[in-house]
């Protein structure tokens, strides 16, 4: 370990807002389940969550340990080319906003598959749709297990082992006692701590540059080069910029843990309301990325941060040490650990989700099990779910946070999303499509990303791969969207009152159906 | 073609469709404005590595920009559609009387 950081040596600041983070979440989680008594509880809070806080709750489901550590790593290491997830990651909300947030609220109950099956047939396209949920939670869940495992690891002096143990523990706890209201509170406490933690480290790293940017910049390039403020050695082929950013911002609109909050507030009006809070948090969070990135490659250096992790996940708690010593360390580790912790537990929620809502209620049961029932199934699932992220995160130890996530983000993209939006918008949208564009969209995906450099190259150490692209969006966005349109074409028609009723209720919402 | 009825389905389908254009505008609007970035970012890294001033580089600058753009069309929707979208939608459901 480095000789002049004390992470990886035992901090009683980091321990201390450790467990007051723990007591605090607890607490909440017995609060809500208390309030936590039907599947309209479990899943969607009981469509209680105003527009303020469901901002906030969107913006700390969204931020995850890729989001604060991963890009402040990639920015104190290559410099501009981290800032390309910086952008990446908030220009999917517009999207969101405009082609998803209010059909889906309207449309749908608890998962997006709702809004898929809704005018088609419920079995097939259910399936189709657990299989997309569960290979971008899972991609997800990985990244962030593996953090979550690396980060307590070096904060705390744990076993990786344990920490994962640790985080899954909680997870399980927030969302099988506590449903979607425990989840919510915990993203809104989250969200709180993360932007106030990055605001004050960045503010304080502007101070030492005179609170101007530019004189940030300037340092970072007299001290590493001109390069490190031009895009550089991460995007050698051009096409896989663009591939790459295609997944950012198209699978944002599928990620279904997001989606699902949307059925937490109480109407159309109050889903759009809450898009625009997220996405004023989320663009400020990643506006102080290029600070928190820029400030530790001058103040800490790329060559401290990769001699504490290779990975450079250390970078935002190094800066933070550098600025104000070891207790600042501990407050940003433990803002770290709970942004960790309250993405786990979204992600838990909304896997749990499609393995009881989806493929047990509608699938299994054929819409006839009880709410009772589906409940149980529901807390069941959630269990699963978190023993085997745990069992993921100790499997694949060692992996780079961001890019486990921009996987994610591709499936989504290309799995979930073309269907989505065929669903709501496409009046000759028909079951064989539905299939035929998610199962299409998420297995072209997995399999390019097999046979790209990503997996070849980086992980099997071949000398090439089949496929160029280190990202397959490019390809499978389009095709998702191609097998939707064309396979649908090909099947039957559907009734065209069906479609008048769809577009009364996208709009209407339920009341008025 | 659909024929207007009490039931204010027309309304509904011409409202449907002003929404889906001013979503689809807004949306190709974001994508042009990020793919735009990213293929500078991808074709043209001598542009993005100029330098405004003392530390400043034109790619930083643009990037910066592109979070403001996304906010700045967030809210134009949301103003659009608080205003404009919301009224549609209640003088439907007042003068619709539907009880399907």
């Amino acid at each position: 370990m480095n000789a002049q950081t004390a992470i990886g040596q035992p901090n009683v600041v980091a321990m201390v807002f450790f467990f007051v983070i723990i007591a605090i979440t607890l607490g909440i989680t017995y609060w809500a389940a208390r309030r936590t008594r039907t599947t309209e509880h479990f899943y969607a809070a009981g469509r209680t969550v105003s527009p303020g806080q469901n901002g906030f709750a969107l913006a700390g489901d969204y931020m995850s340990a890729a989001s604060f550590l991963g890009i402040a790593g990639l920015v104190s290491t290559t410099g501009f080319d981290g800032l390309i997830y910086s952008t990446g990651w908030l220009v999917g909300w517009p999207v969101v906003l405009f082609l998803i947030a209010e059909p889906l609220r309207n449309l749908g109950k608890y998962t997006f598959a709702d809004v898929v099956a809704a005018r088609l047939r419920q079995a097939p396209v259910r399936i189709a749709a657990a299989i997309g949920t569960l290979a971008t939670v899972t991609f997800y869940l990985i990244a962030q297990m593996v953090g979550a495992g690396g980060l307590i690891k070096l904060m705390f002096g744990l076993s990786y082992e344990t920490a994962i143990v640790i985080v899954g523990a909680a997870m399980i706890a927030y969302v099988l006692f506590g449903g979607m209201l425990a989840t919510t509170w915990v993203q809104i406490v989250k969200a709180v701590l993360l932007l106030g933690g990055a605001f004050i480290l960045a503010m304080l790293v502007l101070a030492k540059f005179g609170f101007n940017p530019s004189r940030l910049f300037g340092a970072a390039a007299a001290k590493y080069g001109d390069a490190v403020l031009a895009p550089g050695k991460l995007v050698s082929n051009p096409w896989d910029a663009i591939s790459l950013g295609m997944a950012l911002m198209f699978g944002t609109a599928g990620l279904p843990h997001i989606l699902m909050r949307f059925y937490t507030v109480p109407d159309a009006r109050a889903a759009r309301t809450s898009v625009f809070y997220a996405t004023g948090l989320i663009g400020f969070f990643y506006l102080l990325t290029f600070v928190l990135g820029f400030g530790a490659m001058v103040l800490v250096g790329p060559d401290t941060i990769k001699g504490v992790d290779k990975g450079a996940n250390m970078a935002a708690p190094l800066l933070a040490e550098y600025i104000g010593g070891t207790p600042f360390l501990g407050f940003i580790a433990a803002v770290a650990f709970a942004t960790i912790l309250a993405v786990v537990a979204g992600l838990a929620l909304a896997g749990a989700s499609a393995l009881s809502h989806d493929l047990w209620v509608n699938v299994v049961r054929g819409g006839k099990a009880s709410g009772d029932e589906e409940l149980k199934v529901a807390r069941v699932a959630t269990v699963i779910l978190g023993v085997a992220a745990v069992i993921l995160g100790i499997t694949f130890k060692g992996q780079n946070v961001a890019f486990m996530v921009s996987l994610a983000f591709a499936i989504a993209a290309s799995g979930n999303f073309p269907a989505l939006v065929l669903a709501i918008f496409w009046r000759r949208f028909t079951t064989a499509g539905a299939v035929a564009s998610m199962l299409t969209g998420t297995l072209a995906t997995l399999v390019l990303i097999w046979l790209s450099p990503t997996i070849q190259v980086d992980v099997l150490h071949r000398a090439t791969a089949w496929f160029p692209l280190k990202n397959p969006a490019l390809v499978t966005i389009p095709l998702g969207f191609a097998m939707g349109i064309v396979v649908s074409l090909m099947s039957a028609r559907v009734a065209d009152d069906a479609f008048a009723h769809h577009e009364r209720r996208m709009h209407m919402g339920t009341t008025s159906a | 073609m659909t024929t207007p009825t009490t039931d204010g389905s027309a309304a509904i389908r011409a409202l449907a469709q002003r929404r889906w254009r001013i979503a689809i505008t807004l949306t190709v609007v974001m994508v042009i404005i990020y793919f735009g970035f990213i293929s500078l970012v991808a074709f043209d890294k001598a542009l993005l590595g100029r330098r405004l001033g003392s530390g400043l580089s034109v790619g930083i600058l643009l990037g910066a920009l592109v979070i403001v753009s996304a906010w700045l069309l967030t809210w134009f929707y949301v103003r659009w559609a608080n205003t404009h979208y919301d009224a549609a939608l209640s003088a439907i459901e007042r003068g619709g009387g539907d009880t399907r």
